[in-house]
C-alpha cells in the first residue's frame, strides 16, 4: 500500500520532472534563439555596412568635403570635425554640471526636503525622455526664445548636454554612492572638514565608475540624429565650424543626408560614414574601459 | 560677375580660398531642391571660397517656417510660398522675391510585371483616393493586369506628396491611407522595384535614375498620353504632375553682398546645375524670367 504510494508519487514527480526539464528546453532554446537573432542581425547589419562602405574608407574622405558637384571624390570633413566639436562641448557642459549636481545631491542635499526628492524624481524621468524632445526644447529655449542663439555649434553642444545630462548625473550618484560610508567616517573622524573629505576622499575613489559613465554618456549623444535635425543642422556643409556661432553638421545627419540621396554613390558614401562613426563609438567605449580598469578601487 | 571671378582666378589666389567675399549665408526649404541648392553652393564656393553657406533640407513648409521667422535668408520651395504663410512672413515684416531654378516633374511609375503603360488622372484618383478599394489595375479596367497592388508614395512632410495629392486627388493631403509611405525615395524605388505589383509615384529624376526596373506610366489628363521627359516637364504639358521650382529670397538679405552674389552665380548657372542635381533644367524664357525676378530683388535690397 505505502509502496504503492511512493511508486506512485514517484512517478509523477518523475512525469513533473519531464514536464519541467521540456519546458526548460525549450526556455533555453527560446532564450539562444534570441541571443542569436540579435547577434544574427547585428552582424548582418554591420557586415552589409561594411561592404557597402569599405571600399570608399580612404584618407580622402576623411580630407574632403560633400560633394554634388564631384560625387566620387565626395568626404566628410565637415561632419567629423562637427561631430568631434560636439563632443568636446558636451563634455565641457556636461562634467561639471552633472558631477556637481551628483555631488550635491548624494553629498550635502537634506533627503527629507521637498525639493531635493522631486529634484531627483525628475532627473530619473528625464532620463527617460526621448531625445527629440531634447531636441525642441533646444529649438524653443537655445536657438530661438531666451537664449536665441540661431543653429549653431553651441546650441547644438547645448542640446545634447541636456540630452546625457541627467544620465551622467545618474551614473555620478551611483559611483558616489558606491564609495563606502567607512571611508568618509574614517576622513571626518581623522579631522577633515566635508569638503576635505569630498575631495579627497569621495571624488577620487568615484573616478572610475563616473569616467565610464560619461564617456558611454558622450558615445550617445555623437550618435544622435533627431534632436540636431530639430535645431536645424546643416546638410553637407563645405566647410568646418571655425567658432561656436557658425553652422554645423554632424556624422549622424550627414549619414541622413546621404541616405536620403537619389545618387547611390552617395548611399554608399553614408556607409562608410557609418563605418566611420562605428570607429569612433567604439574607441570611446575602449578608452572606457581602459579607464574603468585602470581607476577602479576596490574597497 | 563672370569676368570679375576670372579675374580674381588669375590673380593667384588659391583654388579653394578665392574670392573677396565672405559671410555666411542660410537656406533651407525642399528636399527637392537641396541637390540645386548644394550643387549652386559648391560651384559658388569654387570662386568665392570664404563665404559659409549652409544648406539645410527641411521640406518646404519647415523652410517657410524659418524663413518667415527671418531665421533664413534664402528658402528652396517646390511649390508657391502659400496664404498661410504669406501671412506669417508679412507679420514679421520679411519682404521677399521668388526666383525660379528649375522645374520638376513627378512620375507615376510601376513595375515591368505589371504591364502598364498609361493612365488616366482620373484612373490615378481612384487609387490614390481617400477610402479607395482598388486592389489591382484590373479593377479599373478589365484590360489590365489582376496581380495585387503593392503602392508606394512619399510621406506626408514631402512637398512632392503635397503636390500629388492636389493635382490628382483633388485636395493636398487626400489620400488613401493603405500604401506605404517613406520620405526616402530609395526605399520607394527599391519598393516597386522588388515587388511584381509595386506602383507609386515620386520625383521624376529618380524614375529616371532607376532605369529600366521600373516603367514610367504615361499620364493621360485630357489631351492624350504624355510620358515625362524632359520637354514634357519643362513646357507643362505633362500635365498636371510637372512644376516649377523656386528659390524665395529674403530681400534684406539681399542687401547682403554675398547673398546676391550667390543668387545670381546660382540663376547663371542654373541650366548646368540642374543637370549635376537631377532635375530638370530651365528653359531659355524660363530663365529669362527668372533674371527679371532676381533683378526686381536686388533693387527691392535694403
Amino acid at each position: 500500500m505505502t509502496g504503492q504510494r511512493i511508486a506512485d508519487s514517484a512517478l509523477r514527480g518523475m512525469r513533473r520532472g519531464e514536464r519541467t526539464n521540456r519546458r526548460a528546453l525549450i526556455f533555453d532554446i527560446l532564450m539562444y534563439g534570441a541571443i542569436a537573432l540579435a547577434l544574427v542581425s547585428l552582424l548582418a547589419l554591420i557586415i552589409q555596412t561594411v561592404v557597402k562602405g569599405a571600399p570608399d574608407l580612404s584618407l580622402q574622405f576623411f580630407l574632403n568635403f560633400p560633394s554634388r558637384i564631384n560625387p566620387a571624390n565626395s568626404g566628410a570633413q565637415s561632419a567629423i570635425v562637427g561631430t568631434l566639436y560636439l563632443m568636446l562641448l558636451t563634455a565641457v557642459f556636461v562634467i561639471p554640471v552633472g558631477i556637481a549636481t551628483a555631488l550635491y545631491l548624494e553629498e550635502y542635499a537634506d533627503k527629507t526636503r521637498w525639493w531635493n526628492r522631486m529634484i531627483e524624481v525628475n532627473i530619473q524621468n528625464l532620463a527617460a525622455v526621448p531625445s527629440v524632445v531634447y531636441g525642441i526644447l533646444g529649438l524653443a529655449f537655445i536657438v530661438r526664445g531666451p537664449l536665441g542663439l540661431g543653429p549653431v555649434l553651441l546650441a547644438g553642444g547645448l542640446t545634447l548636454g541636456l540630452l546625457v545630462l541627467p544620465v551622467v548625473i545618474i551614473v555620478a550618484r551611483e559611483s558616489i554612492r558606491a564609495v563606502p560610508p567607512s571611508i568618509r567616517e574614517g576622513a571626518l573622524a581623522l579631522g577633515a572638514t566635508k569638503w576635505q573629505m569630498v575631495s579627497r576622499q569621495v571624488l577620487p575613489g568615484a573616478r572610475a565608475g563616473m569616467v565610464t559613465g560619461i564617456i558611454l554618456s558622450l558615445s550617445r549623444a555623437i550618435g544622435e540624429t533627431a534632436p540636431l535635425l530639430v535645431i536645424g543642422a546643416a546638410s553637407s556643409p563645405r566647410f568646418n565650424p571655425s567658432g561656436l556661432g557658425d553652422a554645423f553638421t554632424a556624422l549622424p545627419i550627414q549619414i541622413f543626408s546621404w541616405t536620403q540621396d537619389p545618387n547611390p554613390v552617395f548611399v554608399n558614401q553614408a556607409a562608410t560614414a557609418s563605418i566611420v562613426l562605428l570607429g569612433i563609438l567604439l574607441a570611446m567605449n575602449g578608452v572606457a574601459i581602459v579607464m574603468r580598469n585602470r581607476y577602479e578601487q576596490r574597497w | 560677375m563672370v569676368l570679375g571671378v576670372s579675374l580674381t582666378a588669375c590673380g593667384g589666389s588659391s583654388s579653394s580660398g578665392g574670392g573677396n567675399l565672405s559671410g555666411s549665408i542660410r537656406v533651407d526649404g525642399s528636399s527637392t531642391v537641396f541637390p540645386l541648392a548644394q550643387a549652386a553652393a559648391e560651384s559658388f564656393n569654387q570662386d568665392q571660397g570664404g563665404v559659409k553657406i549652409a544648406v539645410g533640407e527641411s521640406g518646404t513648409g519647415g523652410g517657410f517656417q524659418k524663413f518667415c521667422a527671418g531665421e533664413t535668408d534664402i528658402s528652396d520651395a517646390s511649390r508657391e510660398i502659400s496664404p498661410e504663410e504669406v501671412a506669417a512672413c508679412k507679420k514679421a515684416g520679411i519682404t521677399y522675391q521668388q526666383v525660379q531654378v528649375a522645374n520638376d516633374g513627378i512620375a507615376v511609375v510601376a513595375n515591368p510585371a505589371l504591364g502598364v503603360d498609361c493612365l488616366t488622372t482620373d484612373q490615378l484618383k481612384q487609387i490614390w483616393n481617400k477610402g479607395s478599394q482598388i486592389n489591382s489595375l484590373s479593377q479599373l479596367d478589365p484590360k489590365f493586369s489582376t496581380t495585387k497592388l503593392s503602392l508606394f508614395g512619399p510621406g506626408t512632410d514631402s512637398g512632392t506628396f503635397d503636390f500629388f495629392t492636389e493635382k490628382i486627388n483633388g485636395e493636398k493631403g487626400v489620400t488613401r491611407e493603405s500604401y506605404q509611405a517613406s520620405e526616402d525615395d530609395n526605399q520607394l524605388v527599391t519598393g516597386v522595384e522588388g515587388d511584381k505589383g509595386g506602383f507609386g509615384y515620386f520625383g521624376y529624376s529618380y524614375a529616371e535614375a532607376a532605369g529600366s526596373k521600373l516603367t514610367i506610366v504615361g499620364v493621360d489628363s485630357g489631351k492624350g498620353c504624355i510620358k515625362p521627359t524632359v520637354a514634357t516637364v519643362q513646357d507643362g504639358t505633362y500635365a498636371p504632375l510637372a512644376r516649377p521650382l523656386f528659390m524665395y529670397v529674403n530681400e534684406k538679405s539681399m542687401a547682403k553682398p554675398q547673398v546676391a552674389a550667390f543668387l545670381t552665380s546660382a540663376v547663371d548657372n542654373a541650366i548646368s546645375i540642374a543637370g549635376t542635381a537631377k532635375l530638370v533644367p530651365m528653359t531659355d524664357a524660363q530663365l529669362a524670367t527668372a533674371k527679371t525676378q532676381l533683378a526686381t530683388a536686388e533693387k527691392n535690397a535694403k
